[in-house]
């Protein structure tokens, strides 16, 4: 029997970069918030202490700071006359748990969507016709715009401290930006992160292929910088371990360098770790939600009720964790009816490795350290005579150069041994590579559900992902990549290696974390879970943050957008603060 | 341990954390000094807990964890442990049966209620100064609180030191009592900075070299002295180790934020600034600045010499630190040791690092810091602890050439020191989980 607990104005379900954004938002309100956090508590000293996080072996390969499959993890199969199976090892992507969530080992590469992409659906019909659209994609707008979007774009970037180099503001392109982004009120808070050799390389040949390169954004500080919030970060140092690391340096955005120093010390604020939220609970009616239920580490469980619930976990968490509590109708791929599982998307990558002679010192890096382009990236181009819809940035990230995981070696070098010493002693300095960062549309057969026969370590069912690569991907994935090609071609390479994706999707090699879809925003309660404000269309105190509400993902990284809409959210909750209820009637 | 270390790490200076240059209310009252917190617009409880913060009281009585004002802080010293006493008004454990000519007596004279003789880890010898009406105040908050019961462990001291005679001989010796007396050449403001800094604040508890018997040094009170197992710097007018580089302003900040450009609080100066200066009005902060600044420097006042020169950049301890330097500093304190602006403190020119001792920058390398959390910087930037990672010879070094690298001048450092400290200090383990 769960033992109750006094109600707080607010339940967050999560504490990492959502639920951090909203508890900052909705305090300031005055209301009592709780986030409850399955991981545990971290910070930059001592956890991600420079003197010992740049520990390869420890992070990168051991997976020290990820969600512990054995305790949260779900079912995959590529279709749905499969078997889904377990995944008993973190592969494709790596959530994160404990405090702060992804946002702190993700790279820093924060993305604005392409105006294009919110209303996609629209778009890509008045361009190209009906007719363009593949039977069983779920192409859907957003119901947002990016106009919306913009001031809470530039709220979470003067955030995170973001460094770049605009390259449109207020509808006037600027020389060396990105000329194919959406006007943007003002340039970024700081200014680009010193360019690396390999950078270098890539912006000169890009432009000698006809290419527009910019400098990527990235949430690593090229400068000291405090935040609006008064928090102070430091600049980066550009040691390379971005990814799967947390920061030692108060360098890369994350809630603990730019959120946490103000929330921590609010009365009205509150978090509790090692809890697992496993249900939302609702009245009799099921219009409102009363609050959750969730099971500390020892095991006790809890009813902690609140005025409102918000989802701020992992993507699609938040899609089990409403599964589980039976809130919304679950998605059925027969009749295509239902919205709670609905419209899951992935991304699709390759890369192509460039051996050349030039030293490149690549272990001086740092996450979001990239050179772009974003001439085939949303509909920048002409689909038409390709026939596929989406696209994606190419760049080259310098990332950094560990050891490990992080060196590339020519076609034909031996998988150990001398022959392989000898290929990383010759390459090791002098190789790069370009990476495509494809949009992924949503499908019909595409979703999450419970599965049937597997249960997780609370005896809950696991939730099921179904999910495969689509020839509409495929297509536009090699032709991205061929692209890449080029840039690599006009590099002077001794040799390239094209790491092109083919066939079926797989969860075991690592290829993003950038998981969308399954409680998705939109315009219709039929087809969407959310309203364009985040709130459930069923119950007005139940809202869902983060990339769950993607319609379908883009070509780019996810943060970004997430934090923009995040901000997005809270205002509209402070409108329904002042007046309880839904703030669209569909 | 090193004799004269040891000693001058006295009773007085472990009044942990409790150099608050504390200071009182901006407004004097027609016909009184204006060195002396007057009502102003604040009643006397209000009054009183300014004042309570400017004497950092809090700091020193209050337990780890444990209930504000109830006393039980371990207080260490070469001597033995002092246990900091339960100030609530508890009527039985705390000081709810006392006058207020009682509280006055032990603030002014250092005797309790029940007639006995306090130890000067009580800072009686500094808050002899306090006007009465101000103690007054003080008395009115504690008596506000809520009474907790809660008796304090027994003192852990040798004898004669158990015994509590012997310190009607050192206040015969070294107490010089009486309230804080204008000096009429100089301004209000430097009067009212003088009255908190010698007073309330017991700066050169820390501040101050100390003899033999714990007693500060009044030939130099402020030339700098020991405190934990850090070494508080100069607030003389030196320019490598004092206070003589600084503006007012940069004093200002630093008491209101913790840190300012040029240096940022550690060890117990850091608790000092959360606790007790950022709660000082500006005018208080901006008096204080003034008398600090009148402080004459030189090597007759500050224990720093600002002619000595640095060690050779040849030297093999500085060629070993500079290389250790740069694999684990530079990242934040950058090339030229410059730091980031508002993010991490310089080490060039900084007065802490060119201190008389480098205990403060040892400690700090052992067991990390935080800057202090302020309502006008809070963020709390964590510099992690590099115990686990460096061996006493390397911190050695590294210290060294920090005190001498950049146009920095200060003693270098043997392995011994660091290996002492490591020993002292409570963290020695590093931070690694």
């Amino acid at each position: 029997m769960a033992r109750r607990l006094p109600e707080v104005d607010v339940v967050l379900v999560g504490f990492g970069w959502t639920a951090s954004i909203i508890a900052q938002e909705l305090t300031e309100q005055g209301l009592q918030v709780l986030a409850l956090e399955r991981g545990a508590f971290r910070d930059t000293v001592p956890d991600f202490s420079p003197a010992h996080i740049q520990d390869e072996l420890r992070y990168a390969v051991r997976h020290q700071i990820f969600e512990a499959p054995v305790r949260e993890s779900l079912t995959f199969r590529n279709s749905r006359d499969q078997t889904a199976l377990p995944m008993r090892h973190l592969g494709s992507f790596l959530p994160a748990a404990g405090v702060g969530g992804a946002g702190v080992h993700w790279n820093g590469q924060c993305w604005r969507f392409l105006p294009q992409d919110f209303v996609i659906r629209t778009h890509t019909e008045e361009r190209y016709g009906k007719a363009f659209v593949p039977e069983g994609m779920n192409l859907q707008d957003w119901g947002v715009t990016y106009d919306d979007l913009e001031p809470h774009y530039d709220q979470f970037e003067y955030l995170c401290g973001v460094s770049g180099q605009a390259g449109n503001i207020g509808g006037t392109v600027q020389p060396g930006g990105n000329p194919f982004e959406g006007p943007r009120r003002r340039g970024y808070p700081l200014p680009p992160l010193k360019r690396s050799a390999s950078t270098v390389l890539f912006d000169k040949a890009a432009r000698a292929a006809g290419f527009d390169p910019f400098p990527c954004p990235a949430a690593n500080t090229s400068e000291p910088y405090r935040n609006p919030l008064g928090v102070q970060m430091g600049q980066c140092t550009y040691c390379g371990y971005c990814e799967w690391f947390g920061c030692g340096n108060y360098s890369k955005a994350s809630p603990q360098t730019t959120v946490l120093p103000v929330l921590l010390r609010k009365d009205n604020f509150a978090y509790r770790t090692h809890c697992n939220v496993t249900r939302v609970l609702t009245d009799s009616s099921g219009t409102r939600a009363t609050g959750v239920t969730y099971v500390d580490i020892e095991g006790n469980e809890f009813e902690q009720p609140a005025g409102m619930v918000v989802l701020c976990a992992f993507a699609q968490h938040n899609v089990h964790l409403l599964l589980l509590s039976k809130i919304g109708q679950p998605y059925d791929p027969v009749s295509g009816e239902g919205v709670v599982g609905r419209n899951y998307a992935y991304q699709i990558t390759s890369s192509v490795d460039v051996f050349q002679k030039e030293i490149l010192n690549p272990f001086m890096g740092a996450g979001a350290l990239g050179q772009g382009i974003d001439n085939f990236n949303g509909d920048n181009f002409d689909h038409g005579p390709l026939g596929f819809i989406g696209g994606g940035y190419i760049a080259l990230w310098n990332t950094g150069g560990r050891p490990i995981l992080q060196h590339y070696l020519p076609e034909g070098t031996p998988k150990w041994g001398a022959g392989w010493k000898k290929g990383m002693h010759e390459n090791y300095l002098t190789a790069c590579s370009i990476a495509t960062h494809g949009s992924v549309m949503s499908y019909r057969d595409h979703y999450l559900d419970l599965d049937p026969t597997w249960t997780d370590a609370y005896g809950n069912p696991m939730l099921r992902l179904t999910f495969d690569f689509k020839p509409n991907e495929h297509a536009m994935s090699k032709y991205l990549t061929a692209q890449a090609r080029k840039i690599a071609e006009a590099m002077n390479p001794t040799s390239i290696k094209v790491n092109q994706r083919d066939g079926h999707y797989s969860i075991v090699p690592y290829q993003t974390t950038h998981n969308t879809g399954g409680a998705i925003m939109g315009t219709d309660p039929k087809t969407s879970f959310v309203n364009p404000y985040l709130q459930s269309w069923d119950i007005p105190n139940l809202w869902v943050m983060g990339s769950t509400v993607f319609p379908q993902n883009a070509g780019y990284n996810p943060t970004g957008t997430v934090g923009a809409l995040t901000y997005w959210a809270a205002a509209a909750m402070k409108r329904y603060l002042a007046n309880p209820g839904p703030l669209v009637t569909a | 341990m090193n004799l004269p270390g040891a000693f001058q790490r006295m009773m007085l200076t472990a009044a942990l954390g409790a150099a608050g240059c504390g200071l009182v209310a901006a407004q004097s009252l027609p016909g009184t000094s204006p060195a002396r917190l007057s009502a102003g617009p604040y009643t006397d409880i209000q009054r009183g807990l300014y004042l309570v913060r400017a004497g950092d009281c809090r700091s020193c009585h209050t337990a780890p964890n444990g209930q504000p004002f109830a006393g039980g802080r371990a207080v260490p010293t070469p001597f033995g442990t002092i246990y900091s006493t339960n100030i609530t008004p508890d009527a039985e454990t705390g000081i709810g049966q006392w006058t207020d000519a009682d509280f006055l007596r032990a603030m002014h004279h250092g005797i309790d209620r029940e007639g006995r003789q306090l130890y000067p880890a009580f800072p009686y010898p500094w808050y002899t100064k306090v006007a009465p009406d101000d103690v007054a105040a003080i008395k009115a908050y504690l008596d506000t609180l809520e009474p907790v019961r809660s008796l304090p462990r027994d003192n852990e001291l040798p004898w004669p030191l158990n015994m509590r005679t012997p310190v009607a001989a050192w206040d015969w010796l070294f107490l010089d009592t009486g309230v804080y007396q204008d000096n009429p050449q100089k301004s209000d403001a430097w009067n009212r900075g003088a009255y908190l800094v010698e007073g309330l604040g017991h700066c050169s508890a820390c501040h101050g070299d100390k003899n033999l018997l714990g007693a500060t040094d009044k030939d130099h009170p402020f030339g700098g002295g020991y405190a934990e197992n850090v070494f508080a710097p100069s607030l003389t007018g030196g320019t490598r180790d004092g206070l003589g580089a600084w503006s007012e302003d940069d004093i200002v900040r630093f008491l209101k934020t913790g840190s300012n450009g040029r240096e940022s609080a550690a060890g117990p100066m850091a608790e000092v600034v959360e606790m007790s200066t950022q709660y000082l009005t500006e005018a208080d902060l901006r008096a204080i600045a003034t008398y600090l600044k009148d402080l004459p420097g030189g090597a007759s006042q500050s224990r720093g010499d600002d002619s000595r020169t640095a060690l050779a950049s040849d030297d093999s301890r500085m060629q070993h630190g500079a290389a250790l330097y740069y694999d684990n500093c530079r990242a934040c304190h950058m090339d030229g040791g410059t730091g980031q602006p508002q993010a991490f403190p310089p080490l060039k020119d900084s007065s802490s690092i060119q201190a008389e001792h480098a205990d403060t920058l040892i400690d700090v390398i052992l067991n990390g810091a935080r800057k202090p959390v302020t309502d006008g910087d809070f963020t709390g930037l964590q510099m992690p602890g590099f115990a686990a990672r460096l061996d006493d010879g390397e911190i050695a070094d590294l210290v060294t050439y920090v005190r001498n690298g950049w146009g920095n001048s200060a003693g270098a450092v043997s392995s011994d020191t660091v290996a002492q400290l490591r020993s002292d200090t409570r963290h020695g383990g590093g931070d690694v989980r």
